[in-house]
């Protein structure tokens, strides 16, 4: 785990200082809600004109970091830098520029979509036209429908078209794609594309690997308050050591050898169990595979399941905490 | 696109007001409760209580040679309606409350009648009095008691009269709390109070335009209610228009007030339901909605004229019935003022956005 450490540690002499240019800049960051600490002690630098996912599981912290990024909640302890302003002196000249979507807002359900893009636009001072806005969003038949009648993903793609409409510089989504299908996720994720296309910076949160991989620059993986690692999606996934997972289950009951024995196998560099299964790391799976189904026809115990996949920031999230990012 | 039309697009203030208005108009309950219940309570009440005629007198005659002449002078005072009676049965038809009063014709030549009836009954006491009338012009003697009698039923005496204004109130008080207040915990239970704040979006601006779309909806109510009355019930308002709708203004701003305080901390529906009851159920029993607040005893009246709903009321009915002023309003019109003024203050110190 040297190698993501060395992310997350300041190299020594650097002051703990935010930065002015970055789009998002914060450190040491901290909320403690009662019992639980919900952000402890979170570092975060996000460049203009960047990608940035914060990936990690329902109630890792992600929400609350993001909103008090947003200037929604308030911060115990730490430094909060938003395109070099600062919450307590700048909130008006911030909110003009920010775009935010958050996590399931109810919109007015019996106000049409035209009508709602409109209402938001009133609050800013520079921004799109309402017809800009809807194009971008591709809800232009929809403008005289309720927002009840939507479906999931055109109610999402209206949410972010309410956070487009101030032209902002920094654009916040919180989970924008759960639970939405397939199609409505891709159709968000172009969306996304093509604001970044306009020199737009986004930090975005999600709990799907595939999300993070295909939109984000630099990929955040959040557990329990903490940036657990941090880096590119190609650099996280090379921190494995290898690019292949080898995963695979027992019949119900039966215990999986031990770590100590799989990782004697050929090939394999780490072990991790969860989700009712086990995953090896290992650099040539045409080496562990069989080495592996010798050692546990020695054991005489059968294999209800195997399957081998190139490396995912799914597999680097286990691999750190032995849980899955969706553990149900 | 004019300049006019183009700074309203971009207006904040109207657009959230634009908002509140649309989502009320197209929400078919909220128009239900607001415009139709009023006036189905009004038809509901003002039929069950309306006033009916003067009530008949009826009087049995026992059957004589007399009795001619008799049923005749009797059947000249109005009210009046004569039954003959065979002398046998004439005791059955008074118990049976067939007849209030039974008259004996006496025989031979002096005329003259004898009463028997139950002075225990006051309608027994009523005919009485009308058949003393009637025997008496019939033999030419002028009856006793005054010289003239003036029957009179004004309008503004009746119970539909006190209602009206009863109603207007209670209308004002419920759209205040429903309008305000069941609309701001929504949108704080579904997150858009947040999703505005993380926007320029003034907060004032927010929260007046819940007042702006208020007030226009008032002024449809109040006129709704007004012609109705007017119409099915030919109730007047005797005082000045002008004042009628600055004490409704006043009233729905007051309750306004009470609506944003209920939804300033409630995290729930039934939260902010629950708390709407509280607030405006003792009033509805207690403010003289229905009947004059005065049966109450008097111990408990000096908290009930401190209750805004009956400071309204009050100041409508002084209105609508006594075409009083306002200067003359001065106490309940304070009254509602200083909830009006504490409630918002209370209010905006203590809203939860989030």
């Amino acid at each position: 785990m040297s190698e993501t450490a060395s992310t997350m540690t300041r190299p020594p002499g650097r002051p703990a200082e935010v930065s002015l240019d970055a789009a998002v800049s914060c450190r040491g960051l901290m909320k403690r809600y009662d019992e639980l600490l919900a952000v402890n002690g979170v570092d975060l630098e996000v460049s203009r004109g960047e990608c940035f996912g914060l990936l990690g599981p329902n109630g890792a912290g992600k929400t609350t970091t993001v909103e008090i990024l947003e200037g929604l909640l308030e911060r115990d302890a730490g430094e909060v830098r938003v395109l070099g302003m600062s919450w307590e002196h700048d909130e008006r000249k911030l909110r003009e520029r920010l775009g935010v979507q958050l996590q399931e807002t109810y919109l007015a359900e019996k106000l049409t979509v035209e009508e709602t893009i409109r209402l938001f636009r009133s609050f800013f001072h520079e921004g799109k036209e309402v017809e800009q806005v809807l194009q971008a969003v591709q809800l232009q038949e929809k403008r005289s429908t309720w927002v009840g009648k939507l479906s999931g993903g055109q109610k999402q793609r209206l949410s972010v078209a309410c956070a487009l409409v101030g032209d902002p510089d920094l654009l916040f989504l919180d989970e924008p794609t759960t639970g939405l299908d397939p199609q409505s996720r891709r159709s968000l994720w172009e969306l996304v594309e093509r604001y970044r296309a306009g020199g737009g910076t986004v930090l975005l949160t999600t709990h799907y690997m595939e999300e993070a991989e295909r939109l984000c620059d630099r990929v955040g993986i959040m557990d329990q308050g903490k940036i657990i690692a941090l880096g590119t999606p190609a650099e996280l996934i090379a921190s494995l050591d290898a690019e292949h997972i080898v995963e695979f289950s027992l019949a119900e009951g039966v215990e999986p050898p031990d770590s100590e024995a799989l990782l004697a196998l050929e090939g394999v560099t780490r072990v991790s169990h969860g989700g009712g299964s086990t995953q090896l790391t290992v650099t040539e799976p045409h080496v562990a595979v069989p080495a592996l189904l010798a050692e546990l026809e020695r054991r005489g115990v059968a294999l209800a399941g195997l399957s081998t996949h190139y490396a995912t920031l799914e597999d680097v999230f286990v691999a750190r905490t032995g849980r899955h990012l969706r553990d149900e | 696109m004019n300049s006019v039309a183009r700074r309203l697009e971009h207006s904040p203030l109207h657009q959230l007001a634009l908002a509140r208005f649309r989502e009320f108009t197209r929400e078919k309950e909220a128009i239900f409760w607001t415009f139709v219940f009023p006036i189905l309570m009004a038809v509901g009440l003002g039929i069950a209580f309306r006033n009916k005629g003067p009530d008949k007198v009826y009087i049995g005659l026992v059957d004589s040679p007399q009795a001619t002449p008799l049923a005749t002078a009797l059947a000249a005072e109005g009210d009046v309606v004569v039954r003959r009676v065979p002398a046998a049965e004439a005791n059955a038809a008074l118990r049976r409350g067939d007849v209030a009063l039974v008259i004996l014709p006496a025989g031979g030549k002096a005329g003259g009648v004898a009463y028997r009836y139950d002075p225990t009954r006051p309608e027994s006491r009523v005919a009485q009095m009308a058949a003393n009338e009637a025997l008496s012009r019939a033999s030419g003697r002028p009856p006793a008691g005054p010289a003239r009698v003036e029957k009179v039923t004004q309008r503004g005496s009746r119970y539909i009269d006190f209602l009206i204004p009863g109603l207007l109130g209670m209308n004002l008080l419920g759209t205040g709390l429903w309008g305000i207040g069941f609309a701001l915990v929504r949108m704080r239970t579904g997150k858009l109070l947040k999703r505005f704040l993380a926007t320029p979006m003034r907060k004032s601006e927010f929260l007046l335009s819940f007042i702006l779309a208020r007030l226009a909806f008032l002024a449809v109510e109040v006129t709704v209610l007004l012609l109705f009355a007017r119409f099915a019930f030919d109730v007047v308002v005797n005082g000045s228009i002008v004042a009628l709708f600055a004490v409704a203004v006043l009233g729905a701003l007051t309750f306004g007030g009470l609506g944003l305080l209920v939804a300033s901390r409630a995290r729930t529906q039934e939260g902010v339901m629950g708390l709407m009851n509280v607030v405006s159920l003792p009033m509805w029993i207690l403010s003289g909605v229905f009947f004059s607040a005065d049966r109450f005893p008097a111990v408990i009246q000096p908290l009930i004229r401190a209750l805004p709903l009956t400071a309204v009321v009050d100041a409508l009915r002084g209105i609508m019935i006594d075409g009083a002023s306002l200067a003359a309003l001065a106490l309940p019109l304070g009254i509602a003022l200083a909830w009006c003024l504490a409630s918002f203050t209370a209010a905006l110190a203590m809203f939860r956005w989030r």
